[in-house]
């Protein structure tokens, strides 16, 4: 049970996807236009955005972009073809994963789970760990029960899947995780999803964190194998 | 379809053989022998007109001399003269004339020819022997005549004249005085034919070789501006053109290629629009439809869910949009997948991955692990686009489990290609029919049904074909055939890593 906010431009699509959220007992807000999706961000308060990239009077990475300047809530886009650039492009507007249309109610619905989702728990992590203080990663604090990070005292505002990558990674810190691995913990995609949500996420969370996004020293990535936390 | 391999133009210098049959060398010796012609009849006819002149004004001064001492030495001969002075006016004749090497012979009175005995060529013992029968004649009716003959190969001139008393012309003395004279000039001009030949015609037929190259080259040029113009265009060049100079035959000839060309340009040109057009119209296509597609896909688990409470027909009818509509939606990704191949928008993900993982991965998001089996080498890593090989691998799978039969078995191994280069092996092969001979070479044809009855199947008819463009894209080939146990075998060959951009 969620509040989603869909900002679609076709009126069959938006008709669809708001019967077939309801029926799985989502709270649909349907906005056919950019500035009526912005509108409705404010009334409407919802979890998630579902956002069409083809829009007639402003594209979805503009509204994306809009939303991300002030809120971190998921966006999950909508996209009509499978153009790599739309999806690149989107990815580094802040969303925060994507759906190809057409698609089942029950892919739109485990999508929407799977962004909604806390971070995810660390694998052999299954006890309830006591809330422990913060952890400090060099300038990081890391609160993994507050899901609050932050670098030098300053709180960072990190997107959805950027908290649980981050936090998925500083679990172990040392160890390298393949993408197709990141896919699956972080975003619960099937196996074979698209690589680029992590570098694309990779990208994003280095800006946020990092002192130079050229050499980084949190998020490193291991050549031919994937990524990994530090060591610091 | 395979098609043969694009025959490269020929780019190699041309050899020893060639050059010799070509247009230059032909252009060289046909000059060659027609300034050879000319020089050898241009000297035969000044041979013959010079021999002749040579001969006349010889035989002319033999008869002027012969007459003159003939005038001198007979009156001083007594008439009638016995054998003995005809004898003596022979010899003073002969030293009278030693510088022309005449012999002479004297008659009288229808008597032998004197002196008697052999002198000078001619038969033996027939003194006189190259005087011919008819310069006798003429003698005997009184008239003076010469001939020339030829004995042994050598030029005689044979003179006979008939003394006429002084003072009166037309009384005939009887006495006929016969003169040989040897004609040499004939060494003499052959040494200077030969002379000329070597100081005229050899330097001419040198100097031959001179205009023969320069027609060569005049020749040559357009042609073999031709020929790089036509390797050009066969790489593809479209646009050239040749610069046409000159109104000959050759100058026509560039024209045509010109306009060949052009036209030829303008063709393709068109085929390209109309491909593009085409193609774009596809994708649009596939687009388009996918909107529609995309609200009737979002409500189809809210009909499958309530199909059960209505009625039998009306369920039917609800499950039946609901499957076709699936189908629907994955052959519109399937057409938009391939007009992406089509305009080359098609983009590889390289990533290292592990070989059996991701093959595993594949057969279990299908649901497929009771089904195959996999023989898969452990620890084997590829550089490769994982999203694209898992869609190659679950479609030859599908593929195999719809057309072929169970068992379907997967196995992987990775070696040396004839390259040396490390080449992946994917292979699936199933345990069916087979594949019907006349059918292999179109398996992964677009849209190709094998049996005529033409079973709809799940497939949307590219798989195959798409299946072919990810190999491909992996610079990598795909294989059908069928295996020695029967059953259809369809091998994927991809290079180990494969370069590009890195991805992390």
């Amino acid at each position: 049970m969620s509040r989603v906010l869909l900002i679609e431009d076709d009126r069959a699509v938006r008709e669809g996807v708001t019967l077939t959220l309801r029926r799985r007992g989502h709270d649909v807000e349907a906005a056919p236009t950019g500035e009526a999706g912005l509108a409705a961000l404010e009334t409407f308060r919802p979890d998630l955005v579902l956002l069409d990239l083809m829009l007639p009077d402003k594209s979805g990475f503009e509204v994306c972009r809009r939303i991300r300047a002030t809120q971190q809530i998921p966006i999950i886009m909508l996209t009509a073809r499978g153009d790599d650039i739309d999806v690149v492009l989107g990815l580094e507007a802040g969303a925060d994963d994507y759906i190809v249309k057409p698609a089942r109610g029950e892919v739109l619905e485990a999508r929407i789970r799977a962004v909604l989702r806390r971070a995810a728990p660390v694998d052999g992590a299954g006890c309830e760990p006591a809330p422990a203080a913060a952890e400090a990663h060099g300038d990081l604090v890391i609160d993994r029960a507050g899901l609050l990070v932050s670098k030098n005292g300053q709180d960072l505002p990190l997107a959805p899947s950027e908290m649980k990558l981050l936090l998925y990674l500083s679990a172990t810190p040392g160890r390298v995780f393949s993408r197709q691995q990141l896919l699956e913990h972080v975003w619960e995609h099937s196996y074979h999803g698209d690589a680029r949500l992590v570098d694309a996420c990779v990208m994003r969370l280095r800006t946020k964190v990092e002192e130079s996004t050229r050499s980084p020293k949190y998020i490193q990535t291991v050549r031919g194998f994937g990524y990994r936390f530090g060591p610091l | 379809m395979r098609r043969p391999a694009l025959r490269r133009p020929n780019l190699r210098r041309p050899n020893l053989r060639t050059l010799a049959r070509g247009l230059r060398a032909r252009l060289v010796v046909a000059f060659l022998l027609v300034a050879a012609l000319s020089a050898l009849a241009t000297s035969a006819l000044t041979f013959r007109e010079a021999r002749t002149a040579i001969l006349k004004r010889t035989q002319d001064t033999a008869v002027t001399a012969l007459r003159a001492q003939v005038n001198s030495q007979v009156p001083d001969l007594g008439f009638p003269p016995d054998d003995k002075s005809l004898v003596k006016l022979t010899q003073d004749l002969d030293r009278a004339g030693q510088a022309l090497q005449w012999t002479t012979h004297v008659r009288y009175k229808d008597g032998p020819l004197l002196p008697a005995g052999f002198r000078g060529p001619g038969e033996k013992g027939n003194p006189g022997g190259r005087i011919p029968e008819g310069v006798r004649e003429k003698v005997r009716d009184g008239i003076a005549a010469f001939q020339r003959v030829t004995v042994d190969g050598s030029p005689w001139l044979a003179i006979g004249l008939p003394v006429a008393f002084s003072g009166d012309t037309s009384q005939m003395s009887g006495l006929e005085v016969y003169a040989q004279v040897p004609l040499r000039e004939d060494e003499v001009n052959v040494h200077a034919l030969v002379d000329a030949a070597q100081s005229g015609a050899l330097p001419a037929v040198a100097l031959a070789v001179v205009p023969a190259l320069i027609a060569a080259r005049g020749v040559l040029r357009p042609v073999r501006e031709l020929r790089r113009a036509t390797q050009r265009i066969t790489e593809g060049e479209l646009d050239t053109r040749l610069k046409v100079t000159g109104g000959d035959e050759l100058a026509d000839l560039s024209r045509t290629f010109n306009d060949m060309a052009a036209a030829l340009e303008e063709n393709v040109a068109e085929l390209r629009r109309m491909e593009a057009n085409s193609r774009r119209f596809a994708a649009d296509v596939s687009h388009e439809l996918r909107t529609p597609l995309a609200a009737m896909t979002a409500v189809v688990d809210v009909l499958d869910e309530d199909a059960a409470g209505l009625d039998p027909d009306t369920a039917h009818a609800v499950r039946l949009i609901s499957e076709e509509t699936g189908k629907l939606a994955r052959m519109v990704e399937d057409l938009m997948e391939i007009s992406r191949f089509d305009a080359g928008a098609a983009a590889l993900h390289l990533d290292e991955v592990d070989v059996a993982e991701t093959v595993r991965k594949t057969l279990q998001a299908r649901g497929w692990q009771d089904k195959v089996t996999a023989r898969l080498p452990e620890g084997v890593r590829a550089r490769l686009d994982p999203r694209r090989v898992d869609v190659v691998v679950a479609n030859l799978v599908g593929n195999a489990l719809r057309h072929g039969g169970e068992p379907v078995a997967v196995s992987v191994r990775a070696g040396r290609g004839d390259a040396g280069d490390e080449r992946l092996l994917i292979e699936i092969a199933d345990r069916g029919e087979g594949i019907d001979p006349e059918v292999l070479p179109h398996v992964f044809d677009r849209f190709f049904k094998a049996d005529a009855a033409r079973v709809r199947s799940e497939g949307s008819g590219l798989g195959l074909a798409i299946t072919l463009e990810n190999v491909r894209l992996h610079d990598g080939t795909v294989r059908a055939a069928n295996g020695p146990e029967g059953g259809a075998v369809f091998t994927v060959d991809l290079p180990l890593r494969r370069g590009g951009g890195d991805e992390g």
